[in-house]
């Protein structure tokens, strides 16, 4: 059966049974407005959730009950014995139906009009109609239901309102006066079935009696969460226990105890797990409202969007689930709010116009999983600096130092929104520090991925539940500490004499681990253990590091020693000790010894480092990496021949292997079936020779509909390094050579290939319309090169000059353009200087100028928009290059 | 100071100070030659010298954490919190167990006495001349045949906000 249904079964039949109870206590005290609202409600509710399953049988029934009770609730009508058995009968209809549904899942055929009928009649005259009969009519008796004619009672109540003095007396049994002779042959019909189905009554009873207890609500039962929460610790301190008998066992070699203590041991595990289970919920439950939440949204917000919900079956406790709920919805609203384009934002940026919200939730080593997913605009990074500047949490120079991940952490900072407007949704900044203080204060962490016009992901690690945790114990300062397992990441044992050794930098012990430097914290210093009596070489000479991770930072945690892991209850320490930030509570061990629990997020608070969650750590390696040069990503690969040839990774769409076999040709030009379409090949150079069999490795190359592959031998690496083109190249189908990691190598012209594979790939007309002319100036071939056919598909006409005075030349021939892209650093007159010189201009003053560098910092950023450049795009971003250039052509 | 208002009604609830009926009884407890008494009621246990975890960075007067039978019980040093010097000798010390807001504290004194029933008519206001952090942790003193006998009070002694705000 439906799960909602059977819930919905349960439910429903315990509010009946408290509904006979009360309505027989209401008869007793007529006047209690307790008693009364509380049938109202529960009637309400049965109303409510019939129509939203879709159930309108019983909802008519519950309407008309309804109504009667509101009349009698507002005092229109009084409480008399026929009028609560009007309403138990109502009440009894109702349980009918629903005995049919637990055994049918469908609503008996027929109707109650009769019974609703004379509801109603009892709520717009106060009187009873056909009162005599009422206790036993149960009109809707089955297997004949009463079928009523319609047009027959709508002259039933006309007759009666028509004569409403008649009924005047509130508990008068029966019926109005004799009325004009249509109405009251009409109703004689409507009686007469009914009459009729008083003969069967008796018949239709019995089986409805016993149908009264649900079968379906018999095999559930519900308890009080209290309880179970009760249960629980119970069972936490029954594991305690046991761990403590365990522990004074294990010292002795045969002990009387040893047999009865394994099996208290697994009867103890089995109970815990039992207990667990109870509480657990499939987190389906959490994302029930999600669906319609992002359909409003995409309605409000002209977007659309797909929400994908995968593992919504992943149970974890109810209590986790609860404190999760409200992150969860907020983030994903964010995602569909912040994270997703609207529609034409998405064409634009040359995506389907249907965003995508993933959610995906999945065990993970007693964790669970939570993911949640965007392939919308990505955070912009740029804004964030901006933000975080006027927000005053970092400085320009400070951020400058940052890490890309290190400035996305900005946005869990307090009142930090980017958005630009306040939407009904999101944007009021009360969002994501609130998000992550919720996920940490129950032990979870959420780690932030973001790639500028590709979209967000936020992973969120939750423990399964609270109740019992596994924790690392160890020694520092003679005193023993539990750390949470779920933030350490590993553990290092530092010795003077092996490859980890702690090193100092004036003071501050430092760890290289794997290629980085990992600050590290000594926990009998934070914890002011050490009383003096620490000299550095003591530290030194051997210790032990607790890799803990908070957020994106990672810190070591040096200890003097490490004991097992443990099984630990979570208990909060007492108010006095409230305010030490440094643990998160407290437990008690199998040895029956007090321990306090620490808090990696307090230490890493406490030691500074963080201000915003993400620091030297994760971050430093990219930044070491990069330095002042910008890289780029470039796909190395081998075709025809044993020279390395790459291209840009950013202009590859995908890597696929290709059946050779599937290989068809058309026209003489080889194709495969692609994603449901033709895809051209096409080859290295002409005498390429492809594999007899096997598979084929290709890159494939997309822009919008159309894509082209591009058949290799063998895909060596994908490669950061600085692109520097020394040599150029007149061949065709090559940029030039530059040496990429420590090689020289061809990079390929992928415009060429392009054109290969559609002669008129840069020639078709997809915007319809004119093509908006785009002056692109950059010194580097390379740059012209790899500019020009992305421009160009995305649907401008683009020419290319090397440097500022052939564009000058252009300009003083008369040529107008559009916009005009221009690169920062060139041999003459550099970028600045040749938009101030255009500033004041008659002919191009008007004409929109793109600065693109690699120096994007907020001066270089500033500088720009002082001479007149109205947007800088960062080189490599050829997404955000083409949505600029949008933006800016239609703002003009 | 001790006359602040709002704690008064706390007082008489948690130390059931109200004086009516002939005698009260307390448990007594020593510290140095000093003889104390707290509401029999508001005491839970008496425990021996007991396996304190020290914590870190808390108040000097929190003397670390115990087990009581699973339970968390907050150790708390009333020696320091009245300003004595530490003990002379070394002797653990022995624990009242009282319960405030439903959280358990230990509090360590030198010595456990016997429970006493002594007559409301003993009862004495603090001498005015008091020290000021005694006078803030007394409820009164009774006069006994050859000792004096001063009421602790569990609630402004547990009260660690309080205290420092007065302090400061």
């Amino acid at each position: 059966m439906d799960d909602l249904l059977s819930e919905f079964l349960t439910e429903t039949s315990e509010s009946l049974s408290t509904l006979d109870v009360e309505l027989v206590k209401l008869e007793q005290n007529p006047n209690d407005p307790d008693i009364l609202s509380n049938i109202f409600r529960l009637v309400h509710t049965i109303k409510g959730t019939c129509g939203f399953l879709g159930l309108p049988r019983l909802e008519a029934v519950a309407h008309a009950g309804e109504n009667v009770l509101g009349k009698i609730r507002d005092g229109e009508l009084v409480v008399t014995p026929p009028a609560v058995t009007l309403v138990l009968e109502s009440i009894d209809t109702i349980k009918y139906l629903l005995s049919e549904l637990e055994q049918n899942e469908t609503e008996p055929d027929g109707n109650d009009a009769d019974l609703i009928a004379r509801l109603n009649h009892f709520a717009d005259t106060g009187t009873i109609m056909g009162a005599d009969a009422a206790p036993a009519v149960d009109s809707s008796a089955p297997p004949e239901p009463v079928v009523t004619d319609e047009d027959a009672l709508q002259a039933l109540f006309d007759s009666t309102e028509v004569d409403p003095e008649v009924d005047e007396a509130p508990a008068q049994p029966e019926p109005p006066a004799p009325a004009a002779a249509p109405p009251a042959a009409a109703k004689s019909q409507a009686v007469a079935p009914a009459k009729a189905a008083k003969a069967q009554a008796p018949k239709a009873e019995a089986p409805r009696g016993e149908a009264k207890e649900s079968s379906v609500a018999a095999q559930t039962i519900r308890v009080n969460v209290e309880l179970l929460e009760n249960l629980m610790t119970l069972v936490s301190e029954l594991v305690l226990t046991r761990n403590q008998l365990l522990q004074m066992v294990r010292g002795k070699d045969d002990s009387e105890f040893t047999v009865p203590l394994q099996r208290l041991s697994h009867i103890t595990t089995d109970l815990q797990e039992g207990v667990m289970k109870t509480r657990m919920q499939p987190i389906g439950n959490a994302w029930a409202k999600l669906p319609r939440i992002v359909r409003d949204l995409a309605l409000e917000m002209n977007k659309k969007i797909d929400l994908q919900m995968i593992g919504a079956d992943t149970e974890l406790d109810r209590q986790v689930l609860e404190l999760i709920k409200d992150p969860l919805t907020h983030m994903v609203r964010n995602s569909a709010d912040h994270g997703l384009e609207d529609i034409q934002g998405r064409r634009d940026a040359a995506k389907t116009e249907t965003g995508t919200v993933t959610l995906n939730a999945y065990h993970e080593g007693g964790h669970i999983i939570i993911e949640i997913t965007d392939d919308g605009r990505g955070l912009n990074l740029e804004r964030i600096k901006a933000k975080a500047i006027t927000n005053g949490l970092a400085t320009e120079s400070e951020l400058e130092s940052m890490g890309d991940q290190q400035i996305q952490q900005f946005i869990f900072k307090a009142g930090f929104s980017t958005a630009e407007k306040v939407t009904s949704v999101s944007g009021r900044g009360v969002g994501m520090d609130v998000v992550r203080t919720n996920i940490e204060k129950i032990g979870g962490t959420v780690e932030l991925k973001s790639v500028e016009g590709r979209g967000s992901t936020f992973i969120i690690k939750i423990p399964l539940t609270l109740a019992i945790v596994s924790a690392l114990i160890v020694e520092s300062g003679g005193e023993r500490f539990a750390i949470p397992q779920i933030s350490v990441l590993e553990l290092v044992r530092a010795s003077s004499n092996s490859d980890h050794s702690i090193e100092r930098i004036h003071d501050t012990p430092v760890l290289r681990l794997r290629n980085r430097l990992l600050p590290l914290v000594t926990l009998k210093k934070i914890l002011g253990l050490d009383e003096g009596e620490t000299t550095a070489e003591d530290v030194d000479e051997e210790a032990f590091i607790v890799v803990a991770q908070v957020g994106t930072y990672s810190f070591g945690i040096i200890v003097d020693r490490v004991f097992d892991t443990e099984e630990i209850v979570v208990k909060p320490v007492a108010p006095i000790l409230r305010d030490l930030s440094l643990f998160s509570g407290n437990t008690i061990l199998g040895d029956g010894s007090v321990i306090m629990i620490l808090d990696p997020n307090g230490i890493a608070t406490r030691t500074g480092e963080i201000t915003v969650g993400g620091s030297q750590g994760v971050e430093g390696k990219a930044k070491s990496d990069s330095g002042d040069r910008e890289t780029t990503s470039m796909l190395v690969f081998r075709a025809g021949g044993s020279e390395v040839r790459a291209v840009p990774l950013a202009l590859v769409a995908r890597l696929e292997e290709i059946d050779v076999e599937n290989i068809e040709y058309s026209n003489g030009r080889p194709l495969v079936q692609y994603r449901g379409k033709l895809m051209p090949l096409v080859f290295i150079d002409g005498g390429y020779q492809m594999k007899a069999e096997g598979r084929q490795p290709t890159l494939v190359f997309q822009d919008r509909e159309r894509t082209m592959g591009l058949v290799v031998d063998e895909i060596v690496d994908i490669v950061d390094d600085v692109l520097n083109v020394e040599l150029t190249s007149d061949q065709d189908g090559l940029v030039g050579s530059a040496v990429i990691d420590g090689k020289a190598t061809d990079l390929i012209d992928a415009g060429y290939y392009l054109e290969l594979a559609f002669s008129d790939w840069f020639g078709h007309e997809d915007t319809g319309g004119e093509k908006k002319r785009v002056l692109l100036i950059d010194d580097s071939p390379f740059f012209r090169n790899l500019l020009t056919p992305i421009l160009s598909v995305s649907g401008f006409r683009v020419i290319a000059v090397e440097n500022a005075d052939q564009a000058l030349e252009l300009k003083s021939r008369g040529e107008m353009f559009d916009a005009i892209v221009s690169d920062i650093e060139m041999p003459g007159m550099n970028g600045f200087e040749f938009a101030e010189s255009l500033q004041n201009d008659a002919e191009w003053g008007e004409t929109p100028i793109i600065a693109l560098s690699s120096h994007t910092s907020e001066e270089d950023f500033e500088r720009g928009r002082q001479v007149g450049f109205s947007d800088y795009v960062a080189k490599f971003d050829r997404d955000a290059l083409v949505s600029t250039l949008i933006q800016t052509l239609s703002a003009v | 100071m001790s006359d602040n208002k709002a704690l008064v009604p706390s007082r008489e609830q948690n130390t059931g100070l109200d004086l009516g009926g002939a005698t009260k009884d307390f448990v007594t407890a020593y510290i140095g030659k000093q003889l104390f008494g707290l509401p029999v009621l508001t005491v839970q246990d008496v425990l021996g010298p007991q396996r304190i975890t020290r914590i870190p960075l808390a108040p000097p007067e929190v003397a670390g954490s115990l087990n009581l039978r699973g339970r968390i019980v907050t150790a708390i040093d009333v020696r320091k919190r009245l300003g004595l010097r530490e003990k002379e000798n070394s002797e653990p010390g022995m624990s009242i167990v009282v319960d405030q807001g439903g959280e358990l504290y230990s509090l360590i004194v030198d010595q456990v006495g016997e429970v006493l029933s002594v007559p409301n008519n003993a009862f004495e206001q603090n001498p005015a001349t008091l020290d000021p952090r005694w006078r803030e942790f007394s409820d009164g003193i009774f006069r006994l045949d050859k000792k004096l006998l001063v009421i602790l009070d569990v609630t402004r002694l547990l009260d660690f906000t309080a205290s420092v705000k007065q302090a400061g």
